[in-house]
């Protein structure tokens, strides 16, 4: 290998310097932070032409001032990384603001190679470029490039190659900032040369200009007083002469320096690039249509990440289940072992609950990343500006707002485009308030459990307008105490409209999505560890209630049942043939639920089971038998059928549909009792007389036992501790355990009211939580569990993701307790008065 | 005249920015010099702007327009 270099990319915003970065680089990228500061920072390698070439993509900047945090960090890396190579990406249908920053960096003495981007843009646009004079205008090297085609790629690579080599020249050029200035240029040099160069030495003509342009980060870099009354005194000699800053001087000979360049080597008609962007403008970014057109993109937005992401979300379940009983194989039938329990329950339920998040958060980002690369993004930024104006932030938050009624993790992560640190604090504080789709399972189950049908709708609208009035309310006070100071005024570039490439498109979306899978295999696994392990120990050895008694009772009825069965079937009273048939039957169902399908153990409880009941239908009377499996098959058929259509209870009895459903389900029984009338009543009997109280006997016990366990856990004793603060809010222990559960992920607070109150599996339709909750809360209490839940701690995952967008434990803990203290609050207030007014 | 002032459709020249000095630095970056050339391209006198200078569109806060100086 010849040697290493390392190679920045500078450039505009929306100068396609991220698809040069991806041309050069392909998937071989990392995508990190720059040490201390939010910027994102991407590098990636290349192997080309015996060279080890390591690219840093830096922030797009308008220029090197310390203005942002982007330039700041551009400059830092160029003047204390010291790339081997600068390489500045340039619109070419833009040239002149463009080739503003390569001024900059040009008086930084890095070698320089200029990327004309879009240059089949700028022919369309009849712009003809001297390629050879403007290179040597403004001393640099020039490639033409169209990166949307892959278009100069290799020569760009060429040219980095034979400048690291030596075997072409890097040969500058100054910009001529007139006689006065340059003569406190001078002075300045002169200066630093005596007193020295302070704590960032680089090249002493542009560090003597920062000075003069009174750079914040230049004068601070400056020790000796000398030099800092020495610059005091040029500045005030300047603005004396020019009447103005100099920095506004220094800036205005930028820009003639590079039109003097234009001038003299780019010929055309220059027709504006944005011909047919402003078309589009006109519709978009007008007064009227403007905001329907955003609410429709939005709606669209919306729609694609939640319909387009259910099938995969399905799979994702389906492969996490799977895996489970997979792993569950390893270990004897009905097993208690802790380590089957935590790959299963803990690890696999926790991380897959995370993972299967993942199709949402994919088609999120695509979506995002064709707004962003296509231009909308900027003109959404626009039409809201005038609304989040008056919380104190302005358009560009709203993005990540709205994204938060997703989730709040791909919120936060997309608060990277707020350029001030104060704009996207105050943001990311907010955004948990905006009620994400994780706790809309929660309202689901208590709206419909506790507030007469009417009020379903408005009850939920509410609970979300309260989270946007609270999110308004808490962004405009972080704004006027914590995060004081005006906001970065509002100056952003509306770029062309353009079509996204279908890779750089992908890329943005992995870069995000993977950063997502990363967390899920990292804090959310071991959070997952913890929480299950709250929930599971300590054991239980002895129970209160003697469960293995009650069900040997729940048996012994059973068998009861079936011998009373024996008339109904003509059967001599003494038989014992329905006895052993059914016994058999129940026997094997009992085995077979310690095992999986496929396992030898399930077959063979199946095979004794069958060849059992085969002898039994060849004794006299086992005719009955036959029919009897037949009739029986017939009636659950039926029944399951239409409790299917009927969608386990959507349909509404007073529906035409439901009734239609129902008299053709008695006329398939009947039709059934027709063909079999000696037996069905009979056989009636048995489903639902017998076999049905015993299934549920069977299931409460298992939920009591469940229930138990699960007092007796450190999450439940945590619960019964939460009691007395939390008493106040109208919360049992019950709710207190639930909300453990609810900082893991908001959606396990249902699961884990379903334990509490051991009614076993639960999901937002389940009826018999809601019976037991309705029983058990006032609708007073119901309402501040919603809050609660609304404003309180943000989940786990935000948290994590708060810690690292905003670098600091400090604003993640700050938010998980400002939001939890104001729930309390809130909550507190909304029962206590409706107490009083006694409402519940 | 503020900028502010300008209605949809005029063509003025910027005069000087009334901001602190890193936001000058800032706009000047952004092609907002003095002396240049400026086209207001939305002004819905509630809001934010759209101007087009060097052939660049610029999306324009209220209070940043306020303190534009142009004639």
């Amino acid at each position: 290998m010849a040697g290493k270099i390392t190679v920045a990319l500078a450039g505009n915003p929306n100068s396609g310097k991220t698809t040069v970065f991806n041309n050069l680089t392909g998937a071989r990228q990392h995508v990190g932070n720059y040490p201390g500061v939010t910027v994102e920072k991407k590098t990636g390698r290349r192997v080309y032409a015996g060279y080890d070439i390591n690219f840093v993509d830096l922030p797009g900047t308008y220029s090197l001032t310390a203005y942002s945090m982007e330039e700041m960090v551009a400059r830092h890396f160029i003047i204390h990384e010291k790339p081997d190579i600068v390489v500045d990406i340039i619109d070419a249908s833009n040239l002149e603001r463009n080739l503003y920053l390569a001024t900059q960096v040009m008086e930084l003495r890095v070698p320089l190679i200029l990327v004309f981007n879009m240059s089949d843009i700028a022919r369309a646009q009849g712009i003809e470029f001297e390629l050879d004079q403007l290179s040597e205008l403004l001393g640099a090297p020039i490639i033409p490039m169209e990166a949307q085609r892959n278009k100069g790629t290799l020569e760009l690579l060429d040219m980095i190659v034979a400048l690291a080599g030596g075997e072409k020249k890097y040969q500058p050029v100054k910009v001529n900032y007139g006689r006065e200035i340059e003569k406190e240029i001078e002075r300045i040099i002169a200066l630093i040369e005596t007193h020295g160069a302070g704590r960032e030495p680089c090249h002493p003509r542009w560090q003597a200009l920062k000075l003069l342009e009174a750079d914040r980060q230049a004068l601070e870099h400056i020790d000796s007083q000398e030099i800092i009354d020495g610059v005091q005194k040029s500045i005030e000699r300047l603005e004396k002469i020019f009447g103005d800053h100099p920095e506004i001087i220094i800036s205005d000979k930028r820009y003639g320096f590079v039109s003097g360049a234009v001038q003299e080597a780019v010929r055309g008609t220059v027709q504006s690039r944005y011909t047919a962007s402003d078309m589009v403008d006109a519709v978009v970014t007008n007064r009227f249509l403007g905001f329907p057109v955003f609410l429709g993109l939005m709606y669209l937005v919306f729609q694609l990440t939640f319909t387009m992401g259910e099938k995969p979300m399905f799979w994702i379940e389906d492969l996490f289940g799977w895996l489970s009983s997979q792993i569950s194989l390893f270990w004897a039938a009905g097993s208690t072992s802790p380590l089957k329990s935590l790959l299963v329950d803990g690890i696999i339920g926790g991380v897959g609950g995370v993972i299967v998040f993942l199709p949402n958060i994919l088609l999120l980002f695509l979506a995002i990343a064709l707004l962003e690369d296509s231009g909308y993004m900027a003109r959404a930024a626009f039409i809201m500006d005038r609304l989040m104006h008056k919380i104190g932030l302005h358009g560009k938050s709203f993005i990540p707002m709205l994204i938060g009624f997703g989730c709040s993790v791909p919120a936060i992560m997309a608060t990277r485009m707020l350029e001030n640190r104060r704009d996207r604090l105050t943001t990311m504080m907010v955004i948990p308030l905006m009620s994400c789709g994780a706790r809309l399972p929660i309202y689901a189950l208590i709206i419909p459990a506790f507030f007469p049908r009417a009020w379903h709708g408005p009850m939920l609208w509410i609970i979300y307008l309260i989270g946007i009035v609270l999110a308004i309310i808490a962004a405009r006070v972080l704004r006027s105490t914590l995060f004081k100071g005006r906001s970065a005024p509002f100056v952003m570039e509306l770029p062309p409209y353009r079509v996204p490439t279908i890779k750089g498109t992908l890329i943005h979306m992995w870069e995000r999505g993977w950063l997502y899978l990363k967390k899920a295999g990292t804090v959310i696994l071991g959070i997952s560890i913890v929480l299950w392990a709250l929930t599971s120990y300590p054991k239980k050895d002895i129970y209160e209630v003697d469960y293995a008694g009650q069900k040997n009772q729940a048996v012994a009825d059973f068998y009861a049942g079936v011998e009373q069965l024996n008339a109904a079937f003509n059967l001599p009273s003494e038989s014992d043939l329905l006895l052993k048939a059914l016994g058999a039957e129940r026997e094997a169902i009992e085995k077979q639920a310690q095992y999986y399908r496929h396992e030898d153990e399930y077959i063979a409880a199946e095979k004794e089971k069958d060849s059992l009941i085969a002898v039994l239908e060849q004794s006299e009377i086992g005719r009955v038998l036959s029919e009897f499996w037949e009739v029986r098959r017939g009636i659950v058929e039926a029944r399951g059928a239409f409790e299917e259509a009927v969608a386990g209870g959507r349909l509404k009895p007073e529906a035409t549909e439901y009734r239609v459903l129902k008299s053709n389900l008695n006329i398939t029984l009947a039709d059934i009792e027709n063909h079999h009338p000696q037996i069905y009543h009979g056989v009636l009997t048995y489903l639902d007389k017998v076999r049905a109280p015993y299934d549920e006997t069977l299931r409460s016990i298992y939920q009591r036992r469940q229930s138990e366990d699960m007092t007796n856990s450190v999450a439940g004793r945590i619960g019964h501790g939460l009691e007395p603060v939390i008493g106040l809010l109208g919360f049992d222990w019950r709710i207190g355990t639930a909300l453990i559960g609810a900082f893991a992920a908001k959606e396990v607070f249902v699961a884990q009211m379903g334990i509490v109150f051991s009614v076993g599996e639960t999901d937002t339709g389940s009826e018999a939580l809601r019976i037991k909750l309705k029983r058990t809360y006032t609708p007073l209490v119901a309402f501040c569990i919603m809050l609660f839940m609304l404003i309180s701690t943000p989940c786990l995952a935000t948290v994590a993701v708060v810690r690292r967008e905003s670098n600091s434990w400090k604003w993640a803990f700050f938010q998980l307790g400002g939001l939890t203290l104001m729930a309390y609050i809130i909550t507190l207030l909304v029962y206590q008065s409706g107490r009083l007014l006694g409402i519940g | 005249m503020p900028l502010s002032m300008v209605n949809s459709g005029r063509k003025v020249r910027l005069l000087a920015v009334r901001a602190g000095r890193g936001l000058q630095a800032r706009l000047a970056a952004m092609g907002l010099v003095p002396g240049a050339e400026l086209e207001v391209i939305r002004n819905s006198h509630h809001g934010p702007f759209i101007v087009s200078v060097k052939d660049t569109r610029l999306v324009l806060g209220r209070g940043m327009a306020h303190k534009i100086e142009v004639e």
